[in-house]
């Protein structure tokens, strides 16, 4: 023991026994694979049909929507089952900005995420009224609200809807589906990489701290509505820049289509199936509804109807949803979040 | 004045076709805590299945509620015990997530089968008859009938629950399930019969609506908020605060269809969210907590 | 021949063990006591015989016959019921309706609406009350009463002491020999040891999911106690 002394005290410091990492050799090579994944994407407009950037966008921006609702019900604790309010005031504000004052149909995708960024705001204040199952179909009514608020409308073009193809005209072809595609990598992956980034962030922390346990997170000091506050409006601009996205590619809205529970249902059971709470769960439910969509797309409405079964089967059998189990029996992790503990023997401190 | 005391008596003939709807989900609400998004689905599926009785055995739709009402029952039960059952506890979001999935796998199977067709269930002229109230107004018999109905069963469920045995059970594994078990009562027997209720009661509801209107597999959903929002409105854990709630929806989308035909179903969810922020837990609430 | 045995009875919370292989036994006619510190295991051990905890088929017999696994409504109309600790009466029920559901198993037997209110008597006045409305003694009462309406064998009482002046426990404690000459075995787990060991036949003392002591009362010292309860 003395010698050691005498050799702190003549030598400088030793080195730390541990270090706090947190990527792994699994999520370095899922970072580079994506990486990889997402320059082939923006490539696609130099080689592809049309038809093929067409499906890429919608699985992209499927894919952000479910980041969003993972982050929003799966870290947030909200519930939300009307987030197609977002989804349609999107598509609308596209409406408004670019066909009614004229701006850039792309620029015009971007104010439509701020838009409902803001609207969220107020919005909040009345559904964080209600907790549970209340909040759920509270959210649903607020949708409602707004979808019928729209087509009462007529310089919205009211019941029937509005159609955007003048203001995609002005546009070259190439460019307006290349622009399309790559708006949507960024929000796909984008959406991917902001709930990665803002989890191992101290916003982060704080999220999963309130997952685990309201009351305690308060009693250390996180102000739980304020989180909750921010991560609703973060997934509303989220739905909104998605939205916007969404009816420029299908250059026609009306309220119907913009405000349809369908939006929040599919994304829900994509979510859910993939495994609510991962950020890798969503990636895998896009994947497995689009998969189902194709194949049994002679079918009519059978893919709802597996879809929705395959929801509850998770529910009942496989709650974590896929990848929560396949993490769960391998620790696999592609986009870790966690702070690992990692001991380094070093010389100095053996006795 | 006719106009006014009109759409006054519209709003409450109305609320009590919304109450009939609604009752069914404030049983499974005050029972089980389930908020069951497929309820309206369960309504256009009473509507349905009395459609096919009525065109294979060529029954009144009305008569058809024999073979109906212990169907959707039977339905409700199985629903619960087998697949609900086990989502029941602390997480909210699986039962929602189930009946959500109940919700889209009915909806889409109506579909299948029906087609987007609108229906409705012919019951001849005692559907649209009227009488004559005094001077230029008239009342629909039928409206009355669903009103006079929607009472009775109100009455008929808050007598169950404050006087049977049954009753006495709904209440107490509502209020603690695992001391309920030490009654010696089978606590998920319990909540299925209460779904099996609620089940036959929104069949109920189905078959009457089916018989006033048209009907087709996606206005499910439209009728999950109606009969959600007069349950708030009420007050949860009450059933004359639903009939209430009920009342006063159809009153306000009343007044404000005759406003503009635009904005009617827009005042109704314009009260509930006006309840929503003065009056969170309703205008009679009786359950303790969430 | 005991009435109710334990055979080394284990219990889990999840992951948690909170009993480590419990022997115990209880004759007919019996007043058992149950002590011990707080978190030793004492309620989880009623708990787990009444069948709200999952134990092992053959870990707990009564009458003869293996119970364990069973769920707590078949456990009740067997003839075991439980006074659940913290009385836990039912808040939407009144006082009568909470008694009358207690009634559900439908044993036969000297207790029912009646009988109950004659130990009782401020059941008969309250019995129109929300059984919540009532002081913590009188709900304890409505507790008691609420598990005699099933005519039971063996009456498990949990904690009944808590939360209560004692002048209310001692008049609490002075209805259990009624109980006990109606036919009903009764085990009672206490914080009171004092309460206990002057009821109780026989004592058994638990300390981190294990029974560090047990025997009759007279015999037991302050010392042989003390240093059970604590474990030093």
């Amino acid at each position: 023991m003395s010698t050691m002394a005498a050799e702190s005290v003549h030598s400088a410091p030793p080195a730390p026994g541990f270090a706090v990492v947190r990527a792994t050799r699994t999520s370095r090579i899922a970072l580079t694979l994506l990486a990889a994944l997402t320059a082939l994407l923006a490539s696609l407009p130099w080689w592809a049909e049309a038809s093929t950037m067409r499906t890429a966008s919608e699985f992209l921006y499927y894919l952000a929507l479910a980041q969003m609702w993972n982050l929003l019900a799966g870290y947030g604790g909200l519930g939300s089952f009307g987030q197609q309010a977002f989804v349609g005031l999107g598509g609308y504000a596209l409406v408004v900005f670019s066909l009614k004052f004229g701006l850039d149909p792309f620029f015009s995708v971007l104010l439509g995420g701020l838009v409902c960024g803001v609207i969220a705001m107020p919005v909040s204040k009345l559904l964080f009224r209600l907790h549970g199952a209340y909040f759920a179909v509270g959210t649903w009514v607020a949708a409602e609200v707004f979808r019928l608020l729209v087509a009462n409308m007529s310089w919205l073009g009211g019941g029937s809807g509005v159609s955007i193809t003048t203001v995609m005209q002005r546009i070259d072809d190439w460019w307006r589906d290349a622009a399309t595609l790559w708006i949507a990598i960024a929000l796909g992956i984008g959406s991917l990489l902001a709930v990665f980034l803002l989890l191992r962030s101290r916003l982060g922390l704080g999220l999963t701290a309130v997952r685990d346990s309201e009351a305690a997170a308060e009693s250390i000091g996180i102000s739980v509505p304020r989180l909750k506050f921010w991560v609703y409006v973060i997934a509303a601009a989220g739905f909104g820049l998605a939205g916007a996205l969404i009816f420029l590619t299908k250059l026609r809205i009306s309220p119907d289509s913009a405000f349809a529970i369908n939006w929040t249902i599919t994304v829900v059971f994509i979510v859910v199936i993939g495994g609510l709470g991962t950020i890798e769960g969503p990636l895998i439910g896009t994947a497995l509804y689009f998969l189902l969509r194709d194949t049994l797309s002679d079918y009519g409405s059978w893919y709802l109807i597996v879809f929705g079964a395959l929801a509850i089967a998770v529910m009942l059998l496989m709650r974590q949803g896929i990848w929560g189990f396949v993490r769960q029996r391998f620790g696999l992790e592609l986009f870790p979040v966690q702070r690992r503990l990692r001991l380094e023997a070093t010389a100095e401190r053996r006795p | 004045m006719i106009t006014l005391l009109d759409t006054l008596v519209q709003g409450l003939l109305l609320g009590g076709l919304y109450t009939l709807t609604a009752l069914g989900l404030s049983l499974a609400f005050g029972v089980m805590r389930l908020v069951n998004v497929a309820h309206g689905d369960f309504m256009v599926l009473g509507a349905y299945f009395a459609l096919v009785i009525m065109q294979t055995l060529g029954l009144h739709p009305l008569l058809s509620l024999l073979i109906v009402l212990p169907g959707m029952a039977v339905a409700g039960y199985l629903a619960q015990r087998f697949v609900l059952d086990r989502t029941l506890g602390r997480d909210i979001l699986p039962p929602l997530l189930v009946t959500f999935g109940f919700s889209i796998i009915v909806q889409s199977a109506l579909l299948e089968v029906f087609s987007a067709d609108s229906r409705r269930l012919d019951a001849g002229d005692l559907v649209t008859a009227s009488f004559n109230v005094f001077g230029d107004f008239y009342v629909g018999w039928f409206p009355l009938l669903i009103t006079v109905l929607a009472v009775a069963m109100v009455a008929a469920m808050q007598w169950l629950f404050a006087r049977t045995r049954i009753g006495r059970a709904f209440r107490a594994v509502s209020d603690d399930q695992e001391i309920a078990q030490l009654m010696g009562i089978d606590h998920k027997h319990v909540f299925a019969l209460a779904l099996a209720v609620a089940s036959a009661c929104v069949g109920l509801a189905g078959v009457l609506f089916g018989m006033s209107t048209t009907f087709d597999p996606a206005i499910g959903p439209a009728h999950l908020i109606y009969a959600f929002e007069a349950v708030i409105i009420g007050g949860m854990g009450s059933f004359w605060g639903t009939f209430v709630g009920g009342v006063l929806l159809g009153t306000m989308q009343a007044i404000g269809f005759r406003v503009d035909p635009g904005w009617g179903v827009l005042f109704g969810h314009a009260a509930f969210l006006l309840v929503l922020l003065f009056r969170p837990s309703g205008l009679f609430p009786r359950t303790r907590d969430q | 021949m005991s009435l109710l045995s334990t055979h080394r009875l284990t219990a889990f919370y999840g992951d948690f063990q909170a009993l480590f292989g419990i022997d115990f036994s209880l004759a007919a006619g019996e007043v058992v006591a149950i002590i011990g510190a707080n978190g030793a295991g004492k309620s989880t051990f009623l708990r787990t015989v009444a069948g709200l905890n999952r134990a092992p088929r053959d870990a707990v017999v009564f009458d003869g016959q293996p119970i364990g696994g069973l769920a707590p409504s078949t456990i009740v109309k067997l003839g075991l019921a439980l006074v659940p600790e913290g009385r836990r009466l039912f808040p939407s029920l009144t006082v009568e309706e909470n008694l009358l559901i207690g009634a559900n198993p439908g044993r036969a037997g000297p207790w029912n609406l009646a009988s109950v209110c004659r130990l009782f008597p401020i059941l008969k006045e309250r019995r129109r009350s929300a059984a919540t409305a009532l002081s913590g003694g009188q709900q304890q009462m409505v507790a008691i009463a609420r598990a005699l309406m099933s005519n039971p064998r063996v009456l498990l009482c949990d904690e009944l002491s808590l939360g209560l002046a004692p002048l209310v426990i001692r008049d609490i404690y002075a209805t259990l020999p009624k109980v006990r000459e109606h036919g009903a075995a009764i085990v009672i787990v206490e914080q009171d040891i004092g309460q206990a060991m002057r009821v109780a036949d026989r004592v058994y003392c638990l300390q981190e999911g294990r029974v560090s002591l047990t025997g009759q009362p007279q015999e037991l010292t302050r010392a042989q106690v003390s240093s059970a309860y604590f474990g030093v």
